[in-house]
């Protein structure tokens, strides 16, 4: 069932759903490998009925208009900024997770990627978690 | 971004962005309590990979095929003429160019990871990180490109490339006999992602695009 949940058509009822998404002719458009990432959880999302695609519209254009108030530039470049910003919204919203374990694991993936030689993949193990905070991810 | 994600600290040692740590942190969550299936995202996001990045590789060969003194200074060294383009980027920084001759054809496998120039070339196909590629493609390099569809005269030398940590390959491909007074833009199309991984030729004016 999972893999039905962020399958092509689930992907293009997304982009029906949301006129403002980048694309091209043939559908949505990114531009670097982590925008496709986030728009394809959010389609995992959906799939598992966390949101409907009007209350992720909604709370999109929440997101955008509080950046654009904080000073956004809005040409369409920050679109998927504001599009994990929703994402991180309503997870927390739903009870899906909580900011707090958002924010431990985000620390725990820079410590991976801190310990890990340029080259090879970064992978997260347990010890990533368990580490004193760094100063550098201190708030 | 949202209010609690606006410090900034430096990631010098780092290969992720802030940006693409929350992304991470955002899938193993989600991933932890069954929400995604990272698999399932990755054929999702397999139909994308030709729309990730700008990739302008296309318009480096072309412009190579067309001003003798661009591929001079891409050969020497492409990570500068990749970026007279004004294409750079955190996977694109260390790319040497490797040039198709009638006589050599070069191809680029990737022992791992996500090294691969993807601000040239847009995100790789799943084909090029699996271990059978890799595998096959430095021990049987001809039968790879076969199964690709092209078939080498047998004094053409394959040479593959293994990219590493520290340098990414881009294939100069032979530019296409018949297309002496093509103009760059129009030989872009021609130049195809495989052409520039060396698992394909460049199209000819012949081939439907």
């Amino acid at each position: 069932m999972t893999a039905m949940t962020v399958s092509p058509e689930a992907a293009r009822r997304a982009a029906a759903a949301l006129p403002d998404l980048p694309r091209d002719a043939e559908g949505p458009v990114f531009r670097e490998p982590w925008e496709a990432r986030a728009f394809a959880l959010a389609v995992a999302l959906h799939g598992r009925g966390v949101f409907s695609w009007s209350e992720w519209a909604a709370t999109l254009a929440d997101e955008i208009a509080r950046a654009q108030r904080h000073g956004d530039p809005d040409t369409g470049e920050t679109y998927y900024h504001h599009w994990l910003a929703t994402l991180e919204r309503l997870v927390a919203d739903k009870r899906v997770t909580t900011a707090e374990t958002l924010e431990r694991t985000r620390i725990a993936w820079d410590r991976a990627a801190d310990r890990t030689p340029h080259g090879t993949p970064i992978e997260l193990r347990d010890e990533d978690f368990d580490l004193p905070r760094s100063p550098s991810t201190r708030d | 971004m949202s209010a609690s994600h606006d410090h900034d600290h430096d990631h010098d040692h780092s290969e992720l962005s802030e940006t693409e740590l929350r992304v991470r942190a955002l899938e193993t969550v989600l991933t932890e309590k069954g929400y995604v299936d990272p698999a399932a995202l990755d054929l999702l996001i397999e139909t994308y990979e030709t729309k990730v990045g700008p990739r302008n590789g296309a318009r480096v060969v072309a412009r190579a095929w067309t001003d003798p003194a661009y591929r001079a200074r891409l050969l020497a060294d492409a990570t500068a003429a990749i970026a007279e383009f004004g294409f750079t980027g955190r996977q694109g920084e260390h790319v040497v160019a490797v040039e198709n001759t009638p006589r050599l054809h070069n191809m680029v496998v990737c022992t791992l990871c996500s090294c691969y120039p993807w601000p040239v070339l847009g995100l790789p196909p799943v084909w090029y990180k699996s271990a059978p590629y890799r595998s096959r493609a430095v021990k049987d390099p001809r039968g790879v490109l076969a199964d690709f569809g092209v078939t080498l005269p047998d004094d053409v030398v394959i040479r593959v490339w293994d990219s590493t940590a520290e340098i990414r390959y881009l294939v100069l491909p032979q530019r296409p006999d018949g297309t002496a007074d093509w103009s760059e833009e129009r030989l872009a199309d021609l130049v195809t992602r495989d052409s520039m991984i060396g698992t394909g030729l460049a199209r000819s004016p012949q081939d439907p695009a």
